[in-house]
């Protein structure tokens, strides 16, 4: 276990049922640094998300947020978490201030305070203009920046996104993965990235290959297609994956 | 910083709610008209087939809409406290649930903040429903509507508990409208809600012990003495009671680790 890492894993395992998802799962995210899970459906990476985000609760194996343990000491953990879900989480029927405004009061911030920073991060995403517009009527890629913004108010030190680019157009695709890693470089932040879509990972960037609940290879990308003895990254992913098939 | 914490965010989820429940203007009215349908339609034909008789808080004889109208009062908690599953299950599957069991706070306080905002905005509807009454000539005493206040508060904590509880035990959005016809109608039907339980006695001596029973009966039995100034400590025993039971069964459905979550797939 890393002592500058923003999130470490250890020996986690869990099932449903008699059905393993997850099979003694070790790995770190470093601060500062964009990780990406990489891995097809069903490899486990929601199962992941699902205990890192204490939906489920595992029995083996145990799950730290910069250095705090996530069932001893959850809240110290969860205020350092900041986490976009695959599935839409905003409220329709309420306008983008509203929903920011409803999750800023879930961490303590003050209205004024919450303003402040709504603004900011809108700013950032270009996407202040829309404050007032009713959640319904924004596309599929302002809703996910939206999340993202409500995912960032409470300034976490860790940001998890689950495949948070499914069914988006490759320009906004392209945007959200720039953001991220312009986040990482300038604030600091750690992102853990699931995805199954290889061109949204770099080869700078850490990478995680998650394949039938169990981790195949992790390193930088770079040296995740040194170790396939591969040109590129696709076919790096495809050997890891299709090795342990 | 830490109660700072606790009080933000129960003001967060109860101004969320209330916007919610604004906006969905279908819900607010139908959330009306369902007891307003009752009190003017069915209380009217029903009036001539049921007398009622002097029962304490009454003290005189009383109309039949002015017997019901506790009734549907517990009938809109009821229905709220139920339609707050509902979205509870919406939000579960639709995934915004999870935004709040990421947050900071305990399990517990969250399910608690929802209770409370559940209550508060069927208290605006009850308060609501007597207004167009009292345009009817549905009239309590001016005093019963403040003394109906911690009624409300203690019959709608409970009525949502029970709304809680159901939500954490179904898995599925669909299974939603089978538990609907089985507690709803059930409640409802079998209490002192739409007659006197001595009516009831005099048909089935079962029947009447069940509906004796019935928290939602002593929910409405609390809210009809409250509306007339009148304690009725063994409505509010129940009532209180049922309220930590089912609170209880509900915080613990909901705790990933050992209860009815547990069962869910992702």
């Amino acid at each position: 276990m890393t002592s500058n890492a923003s999130l470490d894993v250890f020996d986690l395992s869990f099932a449903y049922g008699k059905k393993r998802a997850l099979d003694n799962v070790s790995f770190s995210v470093e601060n500062g640094c964009f990780t990406a899970l990489l891995g097809p459906n069903g490899a486990g990476k929601t199962t992941l998300y699902a205990l890192i985000t204490q939906l489920f609760e595992s029995r083996q194996g145990g799950i730290k947020i910069c250095g705090f343990d996530l069932k001893s000491q959850r809240k110290e953990a969860l205020t350092r978490l900041g986490v976009v879900f695959q599935q839409p989480t905003l409220d329709l029927d309420l306008s983008v201030t509203q929903n920011l405004h409803y999750f800023a009061s879930l961490h303590g911030l003050s209205a004024s305070e919450a303003n402040k920073r709504i603004s900011r991060e809108l700013e950032r995403l270009d996407m202040l203009e829309r404050k007032d517009e009713q959640v319904r009527s924004l596309n599929g890629g302002h809703r996910r920046r939206v999340e993202i913004v409500r995912a960032l108010l409470h300034e976490p030190q860790l940001l998890l996104l689950d495949e948070p680019t499914v069914g988006l157009d490759v320009p906004t695709r392209r945007d959200i993965v720039n953001h991220i890693h312009a986040l990482c470089q300038e604030k600091g932040i750690a992102a853990l990235w699931a995805t199954h879509l290889i061109d949204e990972v770099q080869l700078d960037d850490a990478v995680i290959v998650l394949h039938q609940g169990a981790i195949k290879a992790k390193g930088l990308g770079r040296e995740i297609v040194e170790q396939a003895q591969t040109s590129d990254l696709a076919s790096a992913y495809e050997i890891f994956t299709r090795r342990a098939s | 910083m830490s109660s700072n914490l606790y009080v933000t965010a129960l003001f967060g989820i109860l101004w969320r709610e209330i916007l919610r429940f604004v906006k969905q203007r279908e819900r607010f009215i139908a959330s009306l008209v369902r007891p307003l349908v009752w009190l003017l339609v069915f209380a009217a034909g029903f009036r001539a087939a049921l007398g009622v008789s002097i029962i304490p808080p009454y003290e005189t004889y009383i109309t039949y809409e002015v017997y019901i109208t506790p009734g549907l009062i517990g009938m809109i908690q009821l229905f709220n406290g139920m339609q707050n599953s509902l979205s509870m299950v919406y939000d579960r599957e639709m995934g915004s649930m999870r935004i709040l069991l990421v947050t900071p706070l305990p399990r517990w306080y969250l399910l608690l903040c929802r209770l409370l905002s559940a209550t508060v905005v069927s208290i605006l509807q009850v308060y609501t429903f007597l207004l167009v009454a009292w345009f009817f000539d549905i009239q309590m005493p001016v005093m019963g509507y403040v003394w109906l206040l911690p009624a409300l508060i203690v019959s709608g904590l409970m009525l949502g508990a029970v709304g809680l509880l159901i939500s954490s035990a179904i898995k599925q959005l669909e299974n939603f409208a089978g538990i609907m016809n089985f507690v709803i109608f059930p409640m409802f039907f079998l209490s002192s809600a739409l007659y006197p339980l001595w009516k009831m006695q005099e048909s089935s001596e079962l029947l009447f012990r069940i509906c004796s029973v019935n928290p939602f009966t002593h929910a409405v039995e609390l809210i009809r003495h409250a509306l007339y100034g009148k304690f009725d400590g063994l409505s509010l025993a129940v009532t209180a009671g049922s309220l930590v039971f089912f609170l209880v069964l509900a915080v613990y459905g909901y705790n990933p680790a050992r209860g009815f979550v547990k069962r869910m797939g992702s």
